[in-house]
């Protein structure tokens, strides 16, 4: 195997263009399908963020009568997936309200009533993450008798869900073609590389070399491009992230602030090389056998 | 595994290869024509006859570069019309061949073409070094061993392409004009190789126009080839 190994670095440095261009090829590849990777993980790791313990408000009656919060609490917490229920009096929100727009603070200084209701914040189990079952439990607490209206942001997680899905079909769409792409160009360039040394190879089979003695240095030659291709893509990638990064740090309003955008994980970049390796020893597996029939 | 092919190249007066109304017809040619003939092991046999007399192709026939149309070839007591492709390594390790062109690998150096045949057949690379470099000091080019073929002056290049063709220890050498491009000098020096080799029992198959040749080999046997067919079969002594 050291003698393979050998023999296939030796042939790498040998046939430099090739190799470069094969080399090429594959990072820009990996580069695209890993740049789908980064935005799928993390849109996911948003996605399960933002469903975590999810919060549903429960608006309350006008006339809706305080003693009865207990009984209400307890008919809430015998539904399904409920974690808690807090009760937020008119008085509450509105104070929380002033907070939140202390520079129009004079805007609500001029009302003379409170026209906020009484309301629930009922947070979901945190393994509730279905927009089905949040939707099923917000129209079980909507039945309630004193609650007028239920909210829980169901039209922004349901646009941001229909996004993300379509975003991943195109993903797939875009990284599958690329793949077959660089599978192509893979192939044909070791192609090329196998004709410009068939010379070699007639000799090699001359002095009694087998197929597999043949064959051996360039799937490591192809595996070995795969991996390096592969390690160049995901470089560029994470140097591109880096700018970003830094540049958002500048900003200070940056979306990978507000959203905290990591690097691909370990276990994705791992994934991401082997199957850079695997292109590489693909495209020498086509090229081989068609090249070996003739 | 060297020790056991030591063996086999001491001389016996078996036939080694055996050719039987064989023909090989490129389209509607013929370029051997019922050639029917026996090799004894140990014998050095000089084919002769003007260019396309079909020289190369009985070479070809023999370590299955080409196949037979018809007829028989039997190697070693191989039948080579029912070799399979994964065996014809196989047939070929029992064969040392040196070709006219040479044919070595210009972008590996000296040493690692003469290494080709005993790594091909999957010797260890510590007597894999031992060998080549014993072979390449007897035919005068170990100080040549970290050069590039396209460096090499043609006698050098034909030197190598001997080495390579001795260092496995086949029982048999096929050399096809293995003097054709070079010099007096350079092809008495690579005579000398075969004759030497020879001694040690080995079948030596020398194709070649140049009837000089004939001169040198003493011993051997002369085979006549015209366009195609064996005109004559001789003793030379």
């Amino acid at each position: 195997m050291v003698y393979y190994f050998k023999r296939a670095v030796s042939d790498i440095l040998s046939n430099g263009f090739l190799n470069i261009i094969t080399i090429i090829t594959i990072a820009l590849s990996i580069l695209v399908v890993s740049t789908f990777a980064l935005f799928f993980e993390n849109a996911g790791r948003i996605l399960d963020s933002l469903s975590n313990g999810i919060r549903v408000m429960a608006y309350l009656e006008a006339d809706f009568n305080r003693a009865e919060f207990p009984g209400l609490k307890n008919e809430i917490m015998k539904m399904k997936h409920i974690n808690d229920v807090i009760f937020i009096s008119k008085e509450q929100a509105l104070a929380l309200l002033k907070k939140e727009m202390s520079t129009r603070k004079t805007f609500l200084d001029n009302l003379n009533e409170n026209p906020l209701p009484d309301a629930l914040e009922i947070e979901l189990d945190p393994s509730v993450k279905h927009l089905d079952v949040i939707g099923e439990t917000a129209a079980s607490i909507e039945k309630s008798a004193q609650v007028s209206d239920v909210e829980y942001g169901e039209k922004w997680l349901q646009r941001f869900v229909t996004v993300l899905h379509f975003f991943r079909i195109t993903g797939y769409a875009m990284s599958s073609l690329f793949f077959l792409i660089a599978l192509f160009i893979t192939a044909n360039t070791v192609r090329l590389s196998l004709y410009s040394r068939r010379e070699e190879v007639e000799i090699m089979r001359l002095v009694g070399a087998n197929d597999s003695f043949i064959v051996t240095p360039f799937y490591i030659e192809g595996f070995l491009q795969g991996i390096l291709g592969g390690s160049i893509g995901l470089g560029i990638l994470f140097l591109a992230y880096m700018v970003l990064l830094s540049s958002g740090l500048e900003m200070k309003t940056s979306f990978c602030l507000l959203f905290d955008i990591r690097f691909l994980s370990p276990g994705y970049t791992a994934v991401i090389i082997l199957s850079s390796a695997f292109l590489g020893w693909l495209g020498c597996f086509i090229s081989l056998r068609q090249f070996l029939k003739n | 595994m060297i020790a056991s092919r030591e063996n086999s190249i001491m001389p016996c007066r078996d036939p080694i290869i055996r050719m039987f109304r064989v023909s090989k017809k490129f389209g509607r040619r013929y370029a051997l024509k019922d050639i029917t003939l026996e090799v004894n092991a140990g014998e050095f046999i000089l084919v002769t006859g003007a260019s396309g007399a079909g020289k190369s192709t009985l070479m070809k026939l023999l370590y299955l570069a080409e196949r037979v149309s018809s007829g028989q070839i039997i190697v070693d007591g191989m039948n080579l019309a029912r070799i399979r492709g994964r065996k014809i390594p196989f047939l070929r390790r029992r064969f040392g061949v040196i070709f006219q062109d040479f044919k070595l690998i210009p972008n590996r150096t000296v040493y690692d073409n003469v290494a080709l045949v005993l790594e091909a057949s999957g010797e260890k690379p510590a007597a894999v070094k031992k060998r080549v470099m014993k072979v390449l000091t007897s035919t005068g080019m170990d100080a040549m061993s970290g050069v590039y073929p396209p460096v090499l002056s043609g006698g050098e290049q034909q030197r190598v392409a001997v080495a390579r063709a001795l260092v496995g220890k086949p029982a048999i050498i096929l050399a096809d004009e293995p003097t054709g491009s070079l010099d007096a000098a350079s092809a008495q020096a690579i005579l000398n190789y075969l004759m030497s080799y020879h001694e040690k029992g080995a079948t030596i198959f020398v194709a070649s126009h140049n009837m000089q040749l004939v001169s040198f080999a003493a011993k051997s046997r002369s085979i006549a080839l015209d366009q195609g067919k064996l005109t004559s079969t001789a003793k030379m002594l």
